[in-house]
């Protein structure tokens, strides 16, 4: 009986070959978008976690000096002496050009079990892993990268992270011109008797790291994308949820002969139930192979995004993982069955004996227009009391949902409101002003669909928009110099510093070292007091005259991030070098990280092992191109080790924007998805509304004119959409820009709005609603006179 | 009559209305037994539809007895009386209420299917019968009125059922078909022997079939 009755029912797909399509397609897009993003964020965290093991970081305590920098080699011995089980690591970058490969030198001899060394696994020459020059232990993927020149050899070996070599200490030191180690590794069991390790030394003992800084940086990125997945998962949802209230309708007398011959409820409940576990499970399958699709075609973009604002490396390469497919598909189901329970309620609610006409299915009462108004304002009220008084990246988001849900919500009622303020001035119009009130129920999940994705796309068009605009005002001011020269070492650097001095207006050393500032990675930047900063530098607040008190060298700058994270102010101490005052903070967008900018003397006081390696020359611009070309020919410097402003902007550019690559992807997405929604909200209706079409013909109206109002009434909804999409997207960017983003990255961008671009959406807008209605107005005007007489006929 | 296959005793039937519950039918009798056919008629709203729903178990009385079989359905639950729709009753409506999804062939086989009884010849003997072997195939919608209500009379007789209820089948056919409809279908009553209750609203059908009552107001006449 289960069989028959299924088969019955699943008849109704075979006639209709592009409803069925419809649904799989949205069930299957909902599935791809969402496990695309679920995809991705488990394989960027999952690199994340590849890099936090690193040499048994996650197990290991580490100890470091309190201001970042290297433990003096000394100390270092001091500790073994008194028969401290630590281990020594040098960790430094090796650049050339745009080429880098991170080093993490180490002693196999004296490292902890934990740490893993791929030294010890038996397999490696060690003769030639300890003595010069050594040997570089690499991922498949880092080998295959292109890496800086004079690299000693490279050996594949698992578990390195990308971008990464492991070495010997000693290769690691002659490579980064370094001796003394980074930190040191402690091993978990010390010798009974020593003192406590904490008391040993001045160094700092950090524990086991439970999560890679990364992790926690790269957290608020995984959370948008994972917002924008669920975004395009709910709006593919829609669709379903269309389809099979299309499918419900359409099969409602099937379900009432079926009851009528003798098939229980439930066994026809379970024929539906099984009917949509069936095509879940082809959709999802479907899915997930778009998915993937999905997923690996956007991995380099996000991997570039990744590194771009975080410096985290992740290879842009998916694996797949059956994990990963599995949960897919039960996403897919769960997302089914919400979908399709209120098509299952109104089966199991359908009286036997109710009368077979189609009725207006989702025919909402104003009654239910009414609470959907009033719990929109409640969540307009609920996210205004969040924006003003919540804290954290969850109330930000918070915020936004209420807002987003809020205006949803609020939909058909405003769409109601607006219908009534017109007064027709003939029957006809009459007509159709009330005929498409009574259509707005049906179409409000459809409309709600497209407001979310016109949003959406307006509200991060937006933010994009405005960080690009503010981004390259900044690259302006922060990329003042005319070229930007990288020596192959600090000495050929200072002698082409001091040949070049006589032949340009100024030579500016750029000099940095990697510290900890309370207790998280940062850059000091040593600069030369120079009108190129005086001038330029984006200052967001300063005490007077900050660049003389730089200048003295008790003085630091710090950026925007810092300063938002650690409630630093103007006036307050740094504890840098010794305690700095804070006399200015920049912004600084694009960097995760805490910055801080010393003098150039006070920068070398503080790290005297560092020598700039890279120098900015101030030239006019008009000779820039020959010096550049001079620098190549007599200094012999590589092609890449000159560059000028340009490139670096236009680098910088390329990086911001492949930055967004993946937003802009998901838009386009998410409106497609909202565009199909609408199509099978109309072809829904069309279905249902020849009776209330019948008539007006019969009357004297043609089909064509009917076909046209039918048209307009599509545009006219799509158009009161994009109205309230308006407003909303704004607000969400202004959400995004100043809660989420704050929250997010530590940084807050000035607001810009785009006019030119809000018109391309409506019209695209206009286009998705004349695409959606094209194929019921063409059926309604060709529409045969027997169609319509039928509805007559069929009246009892 | 010792064993009537159907066998309605003291029905009373409400329905709530804005004026307050409306009687339907008032201690309503009768009793069809194998080979019967009887016609009920009446104006519209006397109640002719309810008291065939209540016979076929589609809904239950406020009071009074339904025995199908000698089994007294108005007290089972849904489950319970779908069964005994599905294995005892043919129904035949005045819109076909066929599956416009499934072919000829397929409505034809669905309850007999559904009750578990499907015989291929026996469908095929009856399409055959129907006049309707040629259109095995094709889909309801592709067919006449009086085809598809051949294709529904051919659904209601094709699991071997006790009793036939019949709402007004020639109703949405012309008067010639309508005929030739009914004639088909009392012919294969008699050949199954089945129980036949027929409502309609034309005097001229009602006579054809062996007896008559007429319900007004919710009581049955003679």
């Amino acid at each position: 009986m289960l069989y028959t009755a299924l088969q019955s029912l699943s008849s109704h797909w075979r006639r209709r070959p592009g409803q069925f399509a419809m649904l799989v397609l949205g069930l299957a897009l909902a599935t791809a978008l969402w496990s695309g993003v679920q995809a991705i964020n488990a394989e960027a965290r999952a690199a994340y976690d590849r890099a936090a093991a690193t040499l048994g970081q996650d197990q290991l305590a580490r100890l470091e000096r309190a201001d970042g920098r290297p433990v003096a080699l000394e100390t270092y011995l001091a500790l073994r002496a008194q028969g401290y089980l630590v281990s020594p690591v040098i960790t430094g970058e090796v650049r050339d050009g745009d080429t880098r490969l991170r080093l993490l030198g180490i002693d196999p001899l004296t490292a902890p079990p934990q740490a893993q060394t791929p030294a010890l696994d038996g397999d490696l020459d060690l003769a030639g892993f300890f003595t010069d020059p050594g040997i570089l232990l690499v991922s498949a993927e880092t080998a295959a990268l292109p890496l800086p020149p004079g690299l000693p050899p490279l050996r594949i070996a698992e578990n390195i992270p990308p971008n990464a070599a492991i070495t010997d200490i000693s290769t690691a030191a002659r490579l980064l011109l370094r001796q003394d180690p980074s930190y040191l590794l402690v091993a978990p069991e010390q010798p009974i008797g020593l003192a406590p390790l904490s008391d040993a030394s001045d160094l700092i003992l950090r524990a086991p790291d439970s999560g890679s800084d990364i992790a926690r940086l790269t957290d608020s990125f995984h959370l948008n994308l994972t917002a924008f997945g669920l975004l395009s998962f709910g709006v593919g949802l829609f669709i379903v949820h269309a389809a099979i209230g299309l499918a419900f309708e359409q099969r409602r007398a099937t379900i009432r002969t079926l009851r009528a011959l003798g098939t229980p409820l439930r066994t026809v409940l379970l024929a539906l139930g099984l009917e949509l576990t069936l095509i879940s499970v082809l959709a999802g399958a479907i899915g997930i192979a778009l998915g993937y699709l999905v997923a690996a075609g956007l991995m380099p973009g996000v991997a570039g995004t990744l590194r771009g604002l975080y410096g985290a490396d992740v290879e842009g390469v998916l694996r797949f993982s059956p994990e990963w497919a599995v949960s897919a598909l039960i996403i897919t189901l769960a997302g089914t069955a919400a979908a399709a329970a209120q098509a299952m309620l109104r089966t199991a609610r359908m009286p036997l004996l109710a009368p077979a006409m189609p009725r207006a299915w989702a025919q909402a009462s104003g009654g239910g227009i009414r609470a959907q108004a009033l719990a929109a304002l409640a969540l307009f009220a609920l996210g205004g009391g969040l924006a003003l008084l919540g804290q954290g990246l969850l109330a930000a988001f918070g915020c936004l949902a209420c807002l987003l849900v809020g205006a949803a919500l609020a939909l058909p009622a405003l769409m109601t409101g607006a219908l009534k303020l017109i007064r027709p001035k003939s029957a006809f119009a009459e007509w159709i002003l009330a005929d498409t009130r009574q259509q707005i129920p049906g179409l409000s999940l459809a409309l709600m669909a497209l407001l979310l994705a016109l949003s959406a796309n307006i509200g991060v068009s937006t933010m994009v928009g405005s960080f690009r605009a503010t981004f390259l005002g900044w690259l302006d001011q922060r990329l003042a110099s005319e070229l930007y020269v990288t020596a192959p070492s600090a000495d050929d650097a200072a002698r082409l510093m001091q040949a070049l001095a006589p032949q340009v207006d100024a030579i500016l050393p750029i000099v940095s070292a990697e510290v900890r500032l309370f207790d998280l990675p940062a850059d000091v930047f040593g600069i030369a007091d120079h009108p190129t900063y005086r001038d330029a530098w984006p200052l967001l607040s300063a005490a007077p005259d900050p660049w003389a008190q730089l200048e003295r060298g008790d003085a630091v700058l710090v950026n925007e991030q810092l300063s938002r994270r650690e409630n630093l102010r103007v006036g307050d101490m740094l504890p840098l070098a010794g305690g700095l005052i804070i006399v200015g903070v920049y912004s600084d967008y694009g960097n995760p990280n805490g910055q801080a900018i010393v003098s150039l003397s006070r920068f070398s006081e503080t790290f005297p092992t560092i020598r700039a390696t890279r120098f900015a020359i101030r030239i006019a611009p008009e000779e820039a191109p020959a010096l550049a070309t001079r620098l190549r020919t007599e200094f012999g410097l590589p092609e890449e080790a000159v560059t000028n402003q340009a490139q670096v902007k236009a680098f910088s550019i390329e990086v911001f924007d492949q930055t967004f690559l993946v937003t802009g992807a998901l838009n386009v997405l998410t409106l497609g998805v909202a565009g199909l929604a609408l199509l099978t909200s109309l072809l829904t209706l069309a279905n249902l509304r020849l009776p209330q079409l019948a008539p007006l013909w019969a009357i004297g109206t043609s089909r064509a004119t009917l076909a046209a109002v039918e048209m307009a009434r599509s545009l006219t909804l799509a158009a009161l959409t994009f109205l309230l999409a308006l407003p909303t997207g704004l607000a969400l960017a202004w959400i995004l820009l100043a809660l989420v983003n704050v929250e997010a990255f530590g940084w807050r961008l000035p607001m810009r709005i785009f006019p030119p671009d809000w018109l391309a959406l409506f019209g695209l807008a206009l286009l998705a609603a004349a695409l959606a209605a094209l194929g019921s107005t063409i059926r309604l005007a060709r529409m045969a006179p027997a169609r319509l007489t039928q509805v007559f006929a069929q009246e009892r | 009559m010792t064993n009537p296959l159907l066998d309605l005793h003291d029905i009373r039937k409400t329905y709530p209305s804005e004026a307050g519950p409306l009687r339907v039918l008032d201690g309503v009798s009768l009793s069809l037994g194998a080979g019967q056919t009887l016609a009920l008629t009446g104006e519209s709203g006397s109640g002719k539809s309810t008291l065939l729903h209540l016979a076929g178990g589609l809904d239950q009385p406020d009071s009074g007895a339904v025995r199908l079989g000698g089994q007294d359905i108005g007290t089972l639950d849904d489950a319970a009386r779908a069964k005994v729709r599905r294995n005892r009753v043919g129904l035949v409506f005045q819109q076909f209420n066929l599956v416009p999804s499934l072919t000829v062939g397929s409505n034809i086989a669905l309850q007999a299917r559904l009750a578990g009884r499907h015989d291929p010849a026996f469908a095929a003997d009856l399409a055959a019968r129907l006049g309707l072997a040629a259109m095995l195939t094709r889909y309801p919608e592709e067919l006449s009125g009086g085809q598809q209500q051949r294709v529904a009379i051919a659904r209601a007789l094709a699991h071997r059922p006790d009793v036939i209820l019949a709402d007004e089948p020639t109703g949405n056919l012309d008067e010639g078909t309508g005929d030739a409809v009914l004639t088909l279908l009392l012919e294969l009553v008699a050949e199954t022997g089945a129980a036949l209750l027929m409502v309609t609203h034309s005097p001229r059908l009602a006579n054809r079939l062996a007896s008559r009552l007429h319900l007004s107001r919710g009581v049955l006449e003679g």
